[in-house]
Order: C-alpha cells, then sequence, then structure tokens
C-alpha cells in the first residue's frame, strides 16, 4: 500500500513536471529579444512579439492592484485584530466562500457595473474584475499572517502605553509587513494568470495602448487567442507567452516561499 | 482580544487620549471588512436582476429544457448543466485518488526531508494559471489520449455507453482529465492539513494495538479525519464546477446531452465565456446571466457546505483560501 500512495504522489508531480516541461521545451526557443520589444504583426505573417500584452497585464493587474490590496490587506487586520466576534465570522465566511467563486462570474459582473454603463470594454473594467478576485484571498493571507505575531509583543505595546490602533500599525503590521507584503504579491500573481474575468472587460486588444479606458491585451488574452487561433505561428507565440507568464507567477511563488520561511521558520 | 477595562466603561479620555483614535482605527478596519459581505450581496443582486427577463419568461423549466436557440429567443440550460456535472464529476474521480494519495503519502509515509519539496510541488500545480493549462491541454494532453490512452479504453470498455462514438480531441474527456489535474493541488492541500490535524495518540493507538502503518491509517488516521477529508473534496468540486478557461478550450462546446466520455460537451462556465460577447438581444444576455446566477448559487452553496465540514476539524483555517 506505500508503493500506492508514493505511485499516486508521483503521478501529481509528474504532472507538473510535464506541464513546466512543455513550456520549456515549446516556448523558450521562440523568446528573443523581438518577442519582449514588439507589437504582434498582422495574422498569417511571422515575427512580432507581444510587448502590447506583456504591458496590458502590467497596467491591468497593477491598478487591479491599487484598487484590490488596500481593501483586502484592511479586511485581513480587521479579521486578526477583531475578528473574533461574529461580524468576523461572517466576514471570514464569506471571503472562503467568495474565493471558490468562477471568475467568470467575477467577470460578467464587473461587465455589469463599468462595461455596460459606459458602452466600452476597457482596461479598467478588468482592473475592477481581478481586484473582485484578489480581495478575499488578500484578506484570509493578511489575517493568517498577522496572526503569527506573537501575542507578547503586541502585550509589550499595549503595556507601554501605545494606542491599541498604534500598536496594530506600528508594531503588529509592521512585524507581519513581509508576510503582508509576500502575501499580496502572490495574490496578484494569481490573478495575472486569470483571463475568464478579463473576456468581456478588459477584451484584448491587437494594438499597443496605454489607455486604461480602451480595451486592452494581456497575456493571459493572447495566450487564449493564440492557442485557440489556426496559425502556426500563434501557436509558437502562445507557448511563448505561457512559458512567460509562468515564469513571473514562479519566480513570485519561490519568492514569497523563500521570504517567509527565512522569517517565521519552516511553517506548513 | 479582550479590550482593556477602560475602553468604553466611560467617554472620558483615556491616559493618552486613545480612545477617539482607537474607535476611528476600528471603524476603518470594520468599513473594509464590511466590503466582503457587500460584494457578495452585490454579486447575487447583480446576477439575479439581470436574470429576471429570463427568470420570468423561462421560470424553472430552463433548468431542464434542453434547447438553445438564440434566434427563436428559447433558452434551456440542461446541456451544459449535464455537461457541467459529468465533467467535474470525472474530474473528481480522477482527482480524488491522486489527492489522497499524495496527502498521505506526506503526512503518513514520506521521509521527513522529502514532506516540504513535495508539498511544494503539488501546491504549484495551484499556481498554474487556466489558460496555461488549456494551452498544454490542446497540444499536449489531446494528442496523447488519442494515441495513448482512447484506443486501450475502447478495445476493453468500447461497448459501455460511456464510450461511443468517434474521439476527434475536445470532448468530456479532455475537459475532465484537465479538471482533475487542476483541482489536485487544492484536494491535496486540504486533505493533508486534515491529516495532520489529526492527534498522534491516534496513530499511536493503531499501531500499539499491533496494527501496520497502512492499517494504522486506515482504521484510525481516515475515520478521525472524515468530515475534513470529505470537505476537502467537496472543495474540489466546488472548483471544478466552476472552471472556465481550460475547459472551454478542451470540452468541445457542444450544445447536447450525452454521456459519452469522446463526444463534446460544454459546460456552463464555458457557454458564458464563449457566448457572452456575441449576445445580440436582452434576452441572451439574459439567459445567459441566469446560467451565471446558477453557476454562482451552486458553488456558494458548494463551497459553504465545504468550509463547514473543514472548518470542524480546523477551526477558521484559511486552507485552500489564501494566497500563500
Amino acid at each position: 500500500m506505500t508503493g500506492l500512495v508514493v505511485a499516486l504522489s508521483f503521478i501529481a508531480v509528474l504532472a507538473l513536471v510535464l506541464i513546466l516541461g512543455n513550456l520549456v521545451l515549446k516556448g523558450a526557443s521562440s523568446i528573443d529579444w523581438a518577442f519582449f520589444t514588439r507589437s504582434p504583426v498582422p495574422a498569417g505573417q511571422t515575427g512580432g512579439g507581444v510587448a502590447n500584452a506583456i504591458v496590458g497585464s502590467g497596467l491591468v493587474v497593477g491598478l487591479a492592484a491599487l484598487i484590490g490590496v488596500p481593501i483586502g490587506v484592511g479586511a485581513g487586520m480587521y479579521l486578526a485584530e477583531y475578528g473574533s466576534g461574529k461580524l468576523g465570522f461572517i466576514v471570514r465566511f464569506i471571503a472562503d466562500v467568495l474565493n471558490g467563486t468562477p471568475s467568470i462570474v467575477i467577470g460578467i459582473v464587473a461587465w455589469t457595473f463599468i462595461v455596460r454603463p459606459t458602452h466600452r470594454f476597457s482596461a479598467l473594467a478588468g482592473s475592477v474584475a481581478l481586484a473582485i478576485l484578489m480581495i478575499p484571498m488578500l484578506a484570509r493571507t493578511t489575517e493568517e499572517m498577522v496572526r503569527l505575531v506573537p501575542h507578547s509583543l503586541r502585550e509589550a505595546a499595549l503595556a507601554l502605553g501605545y494606542p491599541r490602533w498604534r500598536t496594530s500599525l506600528k508594531v503588529v503590521a509592521r512585524t507581519a509587513l513581509t508576510g503582508i507584503v509576500t502575501g499580496c504579491l502572490v495574490g496578484i500573481a494569481r490573478v495575472a494568470g486569470e483571463t475568464a474575468p478579463l473576456l468581456f472587460t478588459a477584451l484584448g486588444n491587437l494594438n499597443f495602448s496605454l489607455s486604461v479606458t480602451q480595451p486592452m491585451q494581456t497575456l493571459s488574452l493572447q495566450i487564449y487567442v493564440y492557442a485557440t487561433g489556426p496559425f502556426e505561428e500563434w501557436h509558437r507565440l502562445a507557448w511563448a507567452s505561457a512559458l512567460v507568464l509562468m515564469g513571473l507567477v514562479l519566480m513570485i511563488s519561490l519568492t514569497a516561499r523563500w521570504v517567509t520561511r527565512q522569517r517565521y521558520g519552516s511553517g506548513s | 482580544m479582550t479590550s482593556l477595562p477602560i475602553e468604553g466603561s466611560s467617554r472620558r479620555q483615556s491616559l493618552l487620549g486613545a480612545d477617539r483614535s482607537d474607535r476611528i482605527y476600528r471603524r476603518i478596519l470594520t468599513g473594509f471588512a464590511l466590503a466582503l459581505p457587500l460584494l457578495f450581496l452585490m454579486i447575487l443582486a447583480v446576477l439575479f436582476v439581470s436574470a429576471l427577463p429570463a427568470l420570468r419568461r423561462f421560470g424553472p423549466s430552463f433548468l431542464w429544457t434542453s434547447t438553445w436557440d438564440p434566434v427563436a429567443e428559447l433558452y434551456g440550460a440542461a446541456p451544459m448543466i449535464v455537461g457541467t456535472l459529468l465533467s467535474s464529476f470525472l474530474a473528481i474521480l480522477i482527482a480524488v485518488p491522486l489527492a489522497l494519495g499524495v496527502a498521505i503519502f506526506l503526512t503518513e509515509f514520506a521521509p521527513r526531508w522529502l514532506r516540504q519539496p513535495v508539498a511544494f510541488l503539488v501546491e504549484l500545480l495551484a499556481a498554474i494559471p487556466s489558460v496555461v493549462y488549456g494551452l498544454w491541454g490542446v497540444f499536449v494532453l489531446i494528442p496523447f489520449l488519442r494515441t495513448a490512452v482512447v484506443p486501450p479504453l475502447k478495445a476493453v470498455l468500447g461497448w459501455t455507453p460511456f464510450l461511443q462514438g468517434v474521439f476527434y480531441g475536445n470532448s468530456l474527456l479532455a475537459g475532465g482529465v484537465i479538471l482533475a489535474i487542476m483541482i489536485v493541488p487544492y484536494i491535496a492541500a486540504v486533505s493533508r492539513e486534515v491529516l495532520l490535524a489529526v492527534p498522534g495518540s491516534q496513530r499511536e493507538a493503531a499501531l500499539a494495538m499491533g496494527a501496520t502503518r497502512w492499517e494504522a491509517v486506515r482504521s484510525a488516521v481516515l475515520p478521525y479525519g472524515r468530515a475534513g477529508l470529505i470537505g476537502a473534496i467537496i472543495l474540489g468540486l466546488g472548483r471544478a464546477l466552476g472552471e472556465t478557461m481550460a475547459v472551454t478550450m478542451l470540452i468541445g462546446n457542444r450544445h447536447d446531452i450525452g454521456i459519452s466520455l469522446l463526444q463534446p460537451a460544454y459546460t456552463m462556465a464555458a457557454a458564458i465565456a464563449n457566448e457572452f460577447s456575441e449576445a445580440t438581444t436582452n434576452m441572451y444576455h439574459s439567459a445567459l446571466f441566469e446560467v451565471g446566477l446558477v453557476l454562482f448559487v451552486v458553488t456558494v452553496v458548494v463551497n459553504a457546505i465545504a468550509r463547514i465540514l473543514i472548518w470542524r476539524v480546523a477551526r477558521g483555517a484559511a486552507i485552500g483560501s489564501r494566497a500563500l
């Protein structure tokens, strides 16, 4: 029976290796200078890059972080500091439930809020959708990170006559800062890969655009369009884009792992 | 934390004049926290209001009729509901043994030095974006299924109704398999935490009675963590039901009810992803919003059940929900 669980674990890890291996195998050869610096060329031609999608991803996700991080971290602070009561229970529960909500549903909600009234697909609408996805995740991560701060530290600050809010901000939050920041980074990395909520909000754009009130391309949307398209050239760029996106996500995950371990020992 | 006795006892300023600022601080944080329930209600309200025309027109029969005809303005979601259930069920069937195997290996059998790295690698599966799974599925998984999996399957079980028809690639099978890989990390991570929460004394008691390690797992550890493990599986089910991109790219998107794994099917999430931008009439939009409403309500209920079961074992734990 031990052999069975070893074999099952091996299969699970093998799946990861196969996916990452294929990304490198099929994507790496297409990554060159032009890939990062040029926008797509018309369908059928070779060459071109995904500069517009990389910049677009940065803008859409950055804007989402601007909206989502304060709310998510604030809610997390509430859960850690005052979350023992009824409201804390409800908020925690709803955060967990929202975390399992299909992202496509968030997409059509953001569409209703922003695209329908403004009659225009926009990067901003995409950012709002991603922010909604980010908030419950960040709330829970922040809470967990803040809870790692030893009680004695808080009590020491209170005993010194620090008011509650300064204790919370200057002692507790500051101690947990590394954890909170890495939690935010990982949350941002997670939504950076989201595609479904952007389909009807950011929409995608074949040209280079910096205007957040206009449709905008992101790496994830680009991968979707290219992977489902008919051209070899597109498939090649899809693999390369996926490799870049995955590399970004992996880098952040690994850094977060490393930083939090340095700080809090080998927690789970 | 309990509040200091001086707080709230009177309107008198505390020694350092902190009473008021403390109250403001708390109020601000409460505001942020209230954003979550508010968001939840807003999502529900938006979906409900937008789905109202379809709800009025088709009533509950929306759920069990299978005509989807935008030209005649007739909508029934049965094919995508069945497709969602079938693909998620297939995913659970494949993912549960894998994930439980990983969890049991990591908590009971693996040498200590191997536990963290393997746990990390499996959790990395959750960090892969859905669209990358889709890409991999289209260009690697489907060819693999076509050459190595479907022919032997058909040879052995070809007579069952589950394997009728020709395998063209995009199918219930491809969608289910990719979903299975995607939900393994969630089920494995939560199951692992559940098993870790089982007191060592349970294991030791079984071992002391002469049980082998495997017998101890089966007779003591697994029964003790049962509620949490079921919660983990239901959590995985919730993920599978709402997963969009990878499934849209692999399942074939066909508006028909069929139980053959080799045939294309449809899911609710895929229907929204595919058709929302081409929905030209109000009723078409409304029907898709109703699909979204059904999907949202179902995943909320499923997730709520999962959380209650998991919290019973590990109170308030954020496993499978936090970013890290």
